[in-house]
């Protein structure tokens, strides 16, 4: 268990109580951030890029990076209710769930309306771990209702967590000495004896490519460190930090909340929240459970067919379409939804984005207005967009097992 | 696949009213009641050698169209000719009876604005009185007779006149106090007009947003809200229930406590497939109606893991807090009150709305009052073969019992407070304790006990404005209809609200047929 104290940077600070906490990584992770570029994730100080975000981004791409999970939200749900309570909050079947298995998850208001994703570990037949990105205690105390065989422990800093992606993500777990983890296929988890103690190890990750993330009890987190920058050394490790995630996530056709999705519990306007369906997320969504929360409401949209519809586009040029709105005609007067996420990509070559766009205007011609600047001058071009079906980015090494070196 | 089309659960009049209607429109109902009689909290038990009473003493919101619907009078029960007269007791002052628009005792100016202010509340209780035996709108629904009876209410305001309606708006969910203390002065004829307004439930005089509600739906039953004692007693009511949901057909099974709503699932979702009793048999259903309290019906029979989270965390989060205790006393002979020839109709013994409010704030902190306020009637003067010959009860609603004492409730707690509560009558009849031959006192926890209510509240749920009309339970579960397919409401947590009325049961068997 881990002592809050030591999260914080000086317990003798009057102002203690609203500083950003520190990670269980943060001595060793601080004395690589070059450029001081911190910004802050659920409270704790936590580094938007540690150097240069493209230079991270092509660790990710090419060699390896490790990212600081630490302060992703994380709950122990234990009792012989654990899985049914769990099931009954999320919109996939957890019943298919093996020990030892990760599964991507969403739930729901009771209007279908997304709160969150993240993903459920089945550490044993009636032990889960969930992971998300935002807080998310009173509603896991809310879904409690009615199981009573159930604790839900707040788990957050009592695991210290380290995503490591990247094509040479594998080799530097062999040069560790954790080759056996080599077995593990995606989604699979791993425990290792490690140090005086153990890892565990889950084939996860948030870069769309071959990638594992790092669990270990904190007092074993600088250890952990300083194992994977000594065997990494060789193979190109760098930590990388928002910026870079943003990139390769976006890449992969992942969604990020306050990008492509409003969390439904925190959404004041009327529906500016989404659903699954919106989201693209229908394979998320099992009708086939005869309950779940939000299934009536989903069950709706389903049939009636959601209005809009999250979307990967491909757009002309090179500008990227950040915050633009799109127009089913060129001359930008009829418009049809707007763009969550945009980039120049520099492994696919090209313009990509995430879009909501109204599902009849699907078929039809898409344009969007970008507007872009060029040392202080304002420019607009009106750009065609073409949907893409298939995620902009998965090499084959994401899924190949056993993995590759490089 | 199974032959019954309908399961009632609970056989309360709310309950028993609901199956009638259904058989009598030709399905087949089964009616399970967990105590071994049915009646609810308006059966008649004896709680000493040869008295009876019911925990509901009086009638006073039941429509006639209840009655007709149900040819209750075919069945035996007469209504009562005459109603009640309440009187308002003090020690200080002299008593004032009331009767219909007629009152006497008061000063000659609260007289003067009695007339008047009796006529305003039946003019706008008349305006209300169709939606209490409506089903009320979904909110955001747009369907035709959503619309209908939003129009409806709309245009019941619109003819009161202008200067009626904005006085209506003002005053509909203004605290009793504000009201009653615009038009009076004396203290406890204002302490016994407030009376009615706050009955039941878990608010003062000084409470705001539900007391001149509950009054105006009150005031909507057969007597403009008079209370009366059918002939024959309470017992007939609930008898004449009984005779007509037998002549309809239900089958009635008493001693059958529910112990869940089973829920069956499959890819079509979830619904109701009937019920599995505590003695562990199954009935099988398409449909149950729920005559229990809301909190009952979905937390403990059907189990928030088949509901929504939302949903199952507002109904846990509803307020049932009951504050009335019963208090039943077998007399030897008719006890004497002070200033009166005969101790007949209601006696309200409040002197003043501050002695009311005062016990409502020890009792919300989980104590007993001081000086509790009552309302007392005495059965037997209108059915004395409730009693032995010449022998007579004291039927008393007590307020403000918390049903959550603060030290809980044990058999000393029961036994110090049924001897306050005589010597406080003592106070008023002089001589009544030596009549006394034996007690009843029912507090909130034992009524939750002993009635399977939650919180031992009268109305199942609080009646104030937010567990009101489209919000009663709670929204999507306050057209009768549940969440859950086949599952339905049609006790007293469903709009209009509680009392014996029979509204929740009609309107839920009415919205089941259309």
């Amino acid at each position: 268990m881990s002592n809050p104290d030591i999260l914080r940077e000086n317990t003798a600070d009057p102002y203690a109580g609203e500083r950003l906490k520190l990670s269980h990584f943060h001595e060793r992770q601080a004395a690589l951030n070059l450029r001081d570029a911190w910004s802050s994730w659920n409270g704790f100080k936590f580094a938007d890029y540690y150097y240069d975000v493209d230079y991270e981004y092509f660790c990710i791409r090419n060699t390896c990076g490790t990212y600081d999970i630490c302060p992703m939200q994380k709950y122990l749900i234990e009792g012989p209710d654990a899985l049914a309570m769990l099931d009954r909050m999320v919109t996939r079947d957890l019943n298919k769930l093996r020990i030892n298995r990760v599964t991507y998850v969403a739930w729901c208001n009771d209007s279908g309306r997304m709160i969150d994703d993240g993903t459920i570990f089945r550490l044993d037949e009636s032990k889960f771990l969930l992971t998300c990105g935002s807080p998310c205690l009173a509603w896991l105390r809310k879904s409690a209702l009615g199981f009573d065989q159930l604790s839900v422990i707040e788990h957050t800093e009592a695991l210290a967590a380290l995503s490591l992606q990247g094509p040479t993500s594998f080799a530097v777990l062999k040069a560790m000495g954790l080759e056996a983890a080599g077995s593990l296929k995606p989604f699979d988890i791993g425990h290792y004896p490690f140090a005086e103690g153990e890892i565990m190890i889950s084939r996860t990750g948030f870069t769309g490519d071959l990638g594992y993330e790092l669990w270990v009890e904190p007092n074993l987190a600088l250890t952990l460190w300083d194992h994977l920058y000594e065997a990494g050394a060789n193979y190109g490790i760098q930590p990388y930090g928002e910026a870079a995630t943003n990139m390769a996530r976006l890449e992969a056709g992942f969604i990020m909340p306050y990008m492509e999705f409003n969390e439904a519990l925190k959404t004041v306007n009327f529906e500016y929240d989404q659903t699954p369906l919106e989201l693209d997320l229908a394979w998320l969504v099992d009708f086939k459970k005869p309950h779940f929360n939000g299934r009536r409401a989903l069950l709706e949209q389903h049939k009636s067919g959601p209005k809009m519809l999250l979307t990967k586009l491909n757009i002309e040029g090179n500008k990227p379409a950040e915050e633009a709105l799109l127009y089913s005609d060129r001359a930008c007067n009829n418009e049809i939804g707007y763009v969550t996420s945009a980039m120049w990509s520099p492994s696919v070559k090209a313009n990509i984005a995430l879009a909501m766009i109204d599902v009849d205007a699907l078929s039809g011609e898409i344009w969007t207005e970008i507007y872009y600047q060029k040392e202080l001058r304002h420019h607009r071009k009106v750009a065609r967009c073409t949907v893409q079906k298939k995620a902009f980015w998965g090499p084959e090494r994401a899924r190949t097992t056993p993995p590759s070196l490089t | 696949m199974s032959s019954t089309d309908t399961i009632i659960i609970g056989g309360g009049h709310n309950g028993l009213i609901c199956a009638t209607l259904l058989a009598k429109a030709g399905q087949k109902v089964v009616l399970v009641e967990a105590a071994d009689t049915l009646g609810g909290l308006a059966r008649d038990r004896e709680f000493h050698p040869g008295f009876k009473a019911s925990v509901a003493q009086t009638l006073y919101a039941l429509p006639t169209s209840v009655i007709k619907a149900l040819d209750l009078e075919q069945q035996g029960f007469i209504p009562s000719k005459e109603t009640l007269t309440t009187t308002a007791l003090s020690l200080t002052e002299p008593p004032i009876t009331l009767a219909g628009a007629r009152i006497v005792g008061a000063c000659p100016t609260d007289a003067a604005a009695f007339a008047n202010y009796k006529q305003q509340l039946a003019t706008f209780s008349k305006a209300l009185a169709p939606f209490w035996s409506k089903t009320m709108p979904r909110i955001g629904a747009t369907g035709f007779q959503d619309l209908l009876t939003f129009g409806h209410l709309g245009l019941n305001m619109r003819t009161l006149g202008k200067a009626d309606m904005l006085e209506f708006f003002r005053v509909a969910t203004l605290p009793m106090r504000d009201l009653v203390d615009e038009h009076f002065s004396g203290e406890s004829l204002k302490a016994a007009l407030c009376w009615d307004g706050i009955l039941g439930s878990q608010l003062a005089p000084r409470s705001p947003n539900q007391g001149v509600l509950t009054l105006l739906n009150r005031m909507a039953g057969q007597w403009e809200g008079e209370h009366s004692v059918p002939a024959g007693g309470m017992a007939t009511f609930i008898g004449a229930l009984i005779k007509a949901a037998t002549a309809a057909g239900v089958t009635m099974r008493t001693g059958a406590p529910v112990k869940q709503i089973t829920i069956s699932g499959s890819e079509q979702g979830q619904r109701c497939s009937g019920v599995a009793l505590e003695n562990g048999e199954v009935l099988t259903s398409e449909r149950v109606i729920s005559s229990a309290d809301p909190k009952t019906t979905f937390l403990n029979l059907v189990g928030p893991r088949h509901l929504e989270i939302e949903f199952s965390n507002r109904i846990r989060r509803l307020r049932s807090k009951g504050y009335v205790a019963k208090l039943h006393l077998a007399l030897s002979g008719l006890p004497k009150f002070s200033g009166l020839d005969t101790p007949s109709g209601r006696l309200i013994l409040a002197p003043s709305m501050d002695t009311i409010e005062f016990a409502w704030d020890a009792a919300k902190y989980g104590e007993i009052p001081d000086q509790p306020v009552m309302d007392v009637c005495l059965p037997t003067l209108t059915t004395p073969g409730d009693a032995p010959a010449g022998q007579h009860i004291l039927s008393a609603n007590v307020m403000y019992i918390p049903g959550e004492l603060k030290e809980g409730w044990t058999d000393a707690a029961r036994d110090n407070l049924t001897a306050q509560l005589i010597t406080q009558l003592e106070d008023y009849a002089p001589g009544i304790k030596a009549l006394v031959l034996g007690s009843e006192l029912l507090t909130p926890e034992d009524l939750q006990q002993q009635f399977r209510v939650s919180g031992g509240h009268w109305h199942h749920i609080e009646p104030a404005i937010d567990q009101l009309l489209m919000m009663r339970p709670t929204y999507e579960a306050a057209q009768y209809a549940t969440p859950i397919e086949g599952l339905y409401l049609c006790g007293s947590g469903s709009h209009p609200a509680g009392d014996i009325s029979g509204n929740p049961g009609r309107n839920a068997a009415r919205e089941i047929l259309s």
